[in-house]
């Protein structure tokens, strides 16, 4: 298409070149389909469901909302830039002990939004979590095991200090 | 037995998903994440009406876009023109007529998604609309033309059991609606086809229920034998009953055969509205005769479904729905008519619950009714006609099933209750949460209850088996089977049953794919008892070879051994040997197809032991509700279920959590809504789904009395716990307002108007 460019963007502290990119492509697009980082999935191109949570210069977007050309000059983390390699954070190992992972599919946008929740404030109430990710949408687990897996996580990272 | 000492995650214990660290990182691949060298993307155009007659189509326009490599449209698909589950009566694409709104027209495949949709825009379509059937009531009437060749009614069931002159001391009657629901499954639809070189077959990585009966209705339409249809599991986001139909199955592969290239292919979220089927809205019209302490004698219904536009599984979910409007209560005597009608709105089908939750919301609201006439509280007279393992059924099954509903109904009764609403509450506790509008003073509080019966495995004949693979080699088991994970967690469930049997830890899973027999679907709670009963029967012949080959080498008699943790002991001497060392470099290898007991059909008086086994649940709801502004919080469900046995405690509570959750979306929030055959709300923006802020707190009690007709003894866990929610949610927003609730969801305007 001739709207087409090529620019640079900045993920989990690398420099990624997107080449010959439809200026009207999502970050959610781009990360996905021209970048090899399926992490955030898509599920309603709304910003309604949550799923495709990454990190902008810190704070918790929906990439579907976001055209990844307006964002060259920006910090973007998503959930595969969490962990390190082989490893996972205390929030992904607290959803898989808890059993907070049915289909999976809102999981990475969760553990982005429930990542930047703990880091901004490490001891949230009940209410508080539910608030905060209450625009993440879970079709399968009706939440139960999700506030039980924050929680977890809270008391731990509590526990450490 | 001796207590397992060393071996983890065996049946029984908290095993988790062997899928669980791939998905918390982003790097488990769903169908959606699927990506090809060389593929293009493939989009479908579809009707804007709910009924019209196509007059012509020009693809041309389309075709002369750069980057658009291919349009179809029904002159181009070389098998049957149609596809169902049941009656094949739905186009691939529309064929002269379109008969709902967002019926597949044509498909385009190009470059890139962008290029679809500027194909799919300029794709010419002249349509003469019709004046679409949109009330189910029309469809009965014989003088309204029919707007498919096959009718306007798909089905007309009913049952006639008992005295039917009898007359009760006290009678009850009512009327009640059920909304239209979405699945609104995360992960939407997408799939991934890639042709053979030679444009003979095409392989298929799709997110399905039942990935043989995709290949079947596939191959058809193609015109392949089915073997030139190869199937594989992508990884599934949820399904709920949305994925039993086709979709974008044989669209994604009639591109991939005419353009030589893979296709990817995935629905909008408001694409998939209109792209698979919902939950059937249903009117029900029942009345209970009952003698004055309460004892129900009779039941009269009439229940009519509407199928939307194409057959679907209609027929199937009215005799569910017929087949359970008694609840789970002794009931001597019915007259039941029901009906399952074609019309212009959207087609309707498989949803989580399948014709029992419209039942069931009808029969529970009658059972609160039936208690104030005859002056009980809404829990006794369930009590009184509690059902019983034995009982008889208004079909005339008798129910050989374990049914405890009595104990279901005390234990849910004993669970604690949540404290009263402070004075002075944290605003988002309060109905209507961040919206910050009620006011303290506006809330009254209600409680009221659900019980419900539910039929697991398919029905009336039907011989849905499951086939499974064992292969066991140096202590490592490897797994086979085509069963769906669309997150209930069999992937979990499977090695737990291995690692029983066999006594190892090591158990692989292979890719479920085509390649080889079928384990029907991932529905109907069926794939814990079948599937489940499947690998556990390959595990088992598997056991018996090894006891074999050890009991020949070592002069033992092979009916001596067992197993216990992880070694092979002989039972009457000293012999003990590690399963892992027992046959250095052997390889056992073992299929299993597991066939439930056969079901009969329904006679003309809907008499016929046509299920197979059923489980049981009840569950208590409490709700805030601000009588001024309409607005329902549902703080607490309580709920106990029969389960048979807790395979895995923390997945069987996943499992009624999210179905709750479900139950309570129809209660409150969840509605497809179609005026003059057009769906007004499809986006989440529009189809409000239960936040993390809407999830009640769950307690529950789980009723474990192993059904011995059931393999592992557990009974399926996944319908029951949305059904009978729903219902004890209305009840409790009945009792906190004194409104007459006659519909779900209950709107606004239904509390305060």
């Amino acid at each position: 298409m001739s709207e087409n460019q090529t620019y640079t963007l900045t993920i989990n502290g690398l420099k990624r070149e997107v080449k010959d990119s439809w200026i009207g492509e999502s970050l959610l697009y781009v990360l996905r389909e021209r970048l090899g980082l399926p992490g955030a999935k898509g599920a309603c191109e709304q910003g309604e469901c949550g799923s495709c949570t990454v990190m902008v210069d810190g704070a918790a977007v929906c990439s579907c909302l976001v055209l990844a050309a307006s964002a060259i000059e920006s910090d973007i983390k998503t959930v595969e830039g969490l962990a390190p390699d082989g490893s996972l954070t205390d929030v992904q190992q607290s959803f898989i002990d808890n059993g907070a992972v049915q289909c999976g599919f809102c999981t990475p946008g969760l553990i982005v939004a429930i990542h930047n929740l703990l880091d901004s404030r490490p001891a949230p109430t009940d209410l508080e979590v539910r608030e905060a990710i209450s625009g993440n949408i879970c079709r399968c687990t009706g939440y139960g095991r999700i506030f039980a897996a924050v929680q977890d996580v809270i008391e731990q990272r509590g526990a450490t200090k | 037995m001796s207590t397992v000492k060393t071996r983890r995650d065996v049946l029984g214990t908290n095993a988790l998903r062997p899928d669980g660290a791939a998905k918390v990182k982003g790097e488990f691949s769903f169908s959606s994440d699927m990506w090809s060298d060389g593929m293009l993307w493939g989009a479908t155009l579809r009707s804007p009406h709910p009924y019209a007659r196509i007059l012509r189509i020009d693809t041309s326009p389309a075709l002369a876009i750069d980057g658009v490599r291919t349009v179809l449209t029904a002159e181009d698909v070389p098998g049957v023109l149609t596809y169902g589950l049941i009656d094949q009566d739905q186009p691939v694409f529309a064929v002269d007529y379109v008969r709902y709104m967002g019926e597949p027209v044509a498909a385009v495949a190009a470059d890139h998604p962008e290029t679809c949709r500027r194909a799919l825009a300029a794709i010419v379509v002249e349509y003469e609309v019709l004046t679409p059937l949109t009330d189910p009531e029309m469809s009965l009437d014989d003088s309204v033309p029919a707007i498919h060749p096959n009718g306007n009614v798909f089905r007309h069931q009913r049952i006639v059991h008992g005295d039917t002159s009898v007359v009760g001391d006290v009678v009850v009657e009512g009327e009640y609606e059920i909304g239209m629901q979405d699945q609104a499954f995360l992960g939407l639809e997408a799939a991934m086809a890639i042709p053979d070189s030679d444009g003979a077959g095409v392989e298929l990585h799709i997110a399905t229920q039942w990935l043989h009966e995709d290949q079947k209705q596939i191959a058809a339409c193609l015109g392949f034998p089915v073997e030139r249809v190869r199937l594989v599991l992508g990884g599934v986001g949820g399904a709920f009953g949305a994925r039993e139909d086709i979709s974008l199955q044989v669209h994604s592969c009639l591109l991939a055969l005419a353009t030589r290239r893979p296709i990817k292919m995935q629905y909008s979220r408001e694409e998939s509205f209109f792209g698979h089927v919902h939950r059937h809205p249903a009117r029900v019209q029942i009345r209970h005769h009952a003698k004055v302490d309460g004892t129900i004698v009779k039941i009269e219904a009439r229940m009519l479904f509407d199928g939307g536009a194409y057959a679907s599984t209609s027929s199937a979910v009215l005799i569910n729905g017929i087949t359970h409007i008694q609840g789970p209560y002794r009931c001597p005597s019915a007259v039941v008519d029901g009906f399952a009608v074609r019309t212009n709105n959207p087609p309707c089908g498989a949803m989580r619950g399948f014709g029992v939750v419209q039942a069931c919301y009808a029969h529970e609201s009658q059972m609160d009714r039936l208690a104030e006439a005859c002056g009980l509280s809404h829990v006794e007279i369930r009590l009184r006609n509690a059902m019983r393992t034995g009982d008889t059924l208004i079909t005339g099954q008798p129910v050989e099933s374990v049914a405890p509903v009595e104990r279901c109904i005390r234990e849910t009764d004993a669970l604690p209750l949540p404290p009263p609403l402070p004075e002075t509450p944290n605003a988002l506790e309060l109905p209507g949460g961040t919206g910050l509008t009620s006011r303290r003073e506006n809330i009254r509080r209600g409680i009221g209850w659900g019980v419900s019966i539910k039929n697991i495995m398919y029905s009336e004949g039907f011989d849905d088996y499951s086939t499974a693979r064992c292969t066991l080699k140096d202590g490592v088991a490897t797994l086979k089977f085509a069963t769906s994970e669309v997150g209930q967690g069999f992937v979990t469930l499977a090695p737990q049953i291995a690692r029983s049997v066999l006594g190892i830890n090591d158990v692989v899973v292979e890719p479920m794919d085509t390649s080889i027999g079928s384990a029907g679907s991932t529905s109907a709670s069926r794939q814990t008892w079948m599937s489940g009963g499947a690998v556990d029967g390959a595990c088992r012949l598997v056991r018996e070879r090894l006891f074999e080959h050890v009991g020949t080498t070592n002069g033992i008699d092979a009916l001596r051994l067992v197993i216990d943790d992880d070694e092979i002991v002989d039972t009457m001497g000293t012999f003990r040997i590690k399963v892992a060392d027992a046959a250095p470099g052997i390889r056992f290898e073992e299929t299993f197809e597991h066939h439930h007991r056969p079901t009969e059909d329904l006679d003309e008086n809907g008499q016929g032991n046509c299920h197979v086994a059923f489980a049981f649940v009840a569950h208590r709801a409490v709700v805030d509700v601000d009588v001024e502004l309409g607005l329902v919080k549902v703080v607490q469900v309580a709920t106990a279920q029969d389960i048979g046995r807790a395979l895995n405690p923390l997945s069987v509570q996943g499992q009624l959590e999210g179905g709750i959750a479900q139950g309570l979306g129809l209660a409150v929030m969840e509605e497809v809504i179609v005026q003059d055959g057009r769906v007004r709300n499809p986006s989440f923006t529009d189809y409000l789904l239960p936040t993390a802020l809407d999830a009640p707190e769950v307690v529950y009690s789980l009723i474990e009395e192993p059904d011995p007709q059931a393999p592992l003894g557990a009974k399926g866990v996944g319908e029951p716990p949305c059904i009978s929610v729903t219902p004890a949610i209305a009840s409790a927003i009945r009792q906190a307002t004194g409104r007459d609730i006659r519909r779900v969801p209950v709107r606004p305007q239904d509390i305060c108007l």
